[in-house]
């Protein structure tokens, strides 16, 4: 089972095999897709028709329309970076709150509030959408109906996506700064204090500067996990929608290669992030 | 630092982390709670009542599906844990160096693309005029289109699809830390590939297994796009169901009643698994 304990050579063989077997059905379906968005044909399917940047570029006027022309599309796409960008903001911000809390200060039911702090890694994406919907929208329809005052912010629309996608991505921000916080010498901060600084200043000029390469990566994960978001985002979304939600709906319509088109540009996107977030950590 | 200054940068700190999960969290569950027991008597009367839960109960479509789902989660969970096993084992103890970091980036990399591009994928593959199908009729194994999507097979390799980085990950971590003279061992013992699985590497993955299982199931129970684009008339999801109450028919009541017995299910499953197991939310998450 392990390298220095002798294997028959079917086993081997056999393993290999799954190995490859494995490694296949990984790869496959990305493939395929990314493959097809550059197919000559109207459906993403066999036979293959040559090779095409239509579905980029194509303005229309032939009965296509690329990527880069459709209007529904690209409005998809800047609804979900305008969320992405406020979720980022907003769930790094308080993961670094969150971090310093549980990792440096000491107080009553820590423990206790800690486990709460897990809490949304564990309540499925649906569920988390639904109860903010029904709080908030709930909140907003009785407000209108008792008093006549329009809280349309609290209705179905971008704030209350960004809320629901925050709820989560916090969580997971707070563990990534957390870890490295808790790897940090805090005599480096008493150092700096017996040199003069203030608490503030040794904190800027020290601690966070140790910090900046988790919360680059904070940022970059709560980027992309907001950006391809659908469980929570679709409960909360009101008539501007975001991208993984048109292309949902686009997809039950039936599929044409610019859905190919889309899907290999976040692939391409989001394949970047992970490799500017892997190269920093290798740099550490 | 003065005990009153330590105070008030405790409570500067607290406050957010306060006001993030009771008003997001807390609150929105607790109305969604109260919601699941409220009647709607007419257009503006409220009053209190189970009707909701005893149409889940006498409805058996709702039942069914609930049912269904949990049992369709477990069985993707195993299936996941079944396929993730040797490659975590292969990458943790075999491959060496360079190969180990490529192996395991190739697990990554799937996951860089969102659930809806990854199930895209599938859907281009399985469907009748999909790739699978081609191959079989240029291949002549079948004579017509051949229609591998819309049934329980095709949801369940998706969802297995899903899983598998939250699998492999957790694994290949607790496999990683693991004495290989432990295995050996086993073997000088006198025991068989069986007996070392059983009692030495099992035990010793076992906290890898229970992190990659509790997440796993969770996202399994609580997926949405799979089942819904992939599965037929017949695999009904629960999720779709709280979808449907909510979005489609309005009624969020049954709605909330629903997202209350999804919820209830999910944390009693992952409850039970660390109990099962002697593990605590705090390892396996935190």
């Amino acid at each position: 089972m392990i390298r220095s304990v002798p294997r028959s050579r079917v086993f081997n063989g056999l393993y290999l095999a799954y190995l490859v077997a494995f490694f296949v059905y990984l790869a496959l379906p990305l493939l395929v897709t990314a493959a097809f968005a550059f197919n000559d044909s109207s459906f993403p399917s066999l036979p293959w028709q040559g090779f095409t940047l239509d579905w980029y570029l194509a303005d229309g006027s032939e009965g296509r329309t690329g990527l880069f022309h459709d209007d529904g599309l690209l409005n998809a796409l800047w609804v979900s970076t305008k969320i992405a960008f406020w979720v980022t903001l907003g769930s790094v911000a308080l993961g670094c709150v969150n971090a310093v809390l549980f990792e440096r200060l000491q107080f009553r039911g820590k423990e206790f509030l800690y486990l709460l702090m897990l809490l949304p890694l564990v309540i499925p994406g649906v569920i988390l959408g639904v109860s903010i919907l029904v709080f908030y929208s709930g909140t907003a329809n009785e407000v209108s109906r008792l008093w006549g005052i329009e809280l349309d912010i609290f209705r179905p629309g971008m704030t209350l996506v960004v809320m629901g996608q925050v709820t989560f991505i916090t969580t997971l921000a707070t563990l990534v700064i957390g870890a490295r916080l808790r790897k940090f010498d805090p005599q480096l901060e008493e150092a700096a204090l017996n040199l003069g600084a203030t608490p503030l200043v040794a904190w800027f000029t020290v601690t966070l500067p140790w910090l900046l390469p988790s919360i680059f990566g904070a940022a970059a994960m709560a980027f992309l996990m907001s950006f391809e978001n659908f469980n929570t985002t679709v409960m909360l979304t009101g008539s501007d929608t975001p991208l993984t939600v048109a292309l949902f709906n686009r997809l039950r319509e039936g599929s044409t290669p610019v859905l190919n088109a889309v899907a290999l540009f976040l692939m391409a996107v989001s394949g970047l992030l992970a490799m500017l977030t892997l190269r920093q950590n290798r740099e550490d | 630092m003065k005990s009153s200054a330590s105070r008030l940068s405790l409570w500067l700190l607290l406050t957010p982390f306060l006001l993030w999960i009771v008003l997001l969290v807390l609150v929105p569950h607790i109305q969604m709670l109260r919601v699941s027991f409220q009647v709607r008597e007419s257009w503006d009367t409220l009053a209190w009542g189970l009707e909701q839960y005893q149409n889940f109960f006498t409805e058996s479509y709702y039942w069914r599906t609930f049912v269904r789902t949990g049992v369709m989660s477990l069985f993707t969970t195993f299936l996941t844990l079944l396929v993730a096993f040797p490659i975590a084992w292969y990458i943790a103890k075999m491959a060496r160096g360079r190969s180990k970091r490529l192996l395991f980036l190739a697990c990554l990399i799937p996951f860089w693309a969102s659930e809806l591009v990854r199930t895209y994928g599938w859907m281009i593959l399985l469907r009748e005029s999909g790739l699978f199908s081609s191959w079989l009729q240029a291949l002549g194994w079948a004579d017509g289109p051949v229609e591998m999507l819309y049934n329980d097979v095709a949801v369940i390799v998706g969802l297995v699809y899903n899983g598998l980085l939250f699998m492999v990950v957790p694994l290949v971590t607790t496999l990683d830390g693991m004495d290989e003279n432990l295995v050996e061992a086993g073997y000088d013992l006198g025991g068989g590939h069986a007996t070392v699985l059983r009692e030495v590497v099992v035990p010793w993955a076992m906290p890898g297994i229970v992190s990659g299982c509790t997440v796993v199931f969770m996202l399994t129970l609580g997926s949405y796009l799979t089942p819904v684009l992939m599965g037929g008339k017949d695999s009904a999801w629960f999720t779709e169901q709280i979808f449907t109450q909510f979005i489609t028919r309005f009624n969020w009541e049954q709605g909330a009643a629903l997202g209350v017995l999804l919820l209830v299910l999910s944390s009693v499953m992952v409850w039970l698994g660390l109990k099962l197991s002697g593990q605590s939310l705090r390892k396996v998450m935190g």
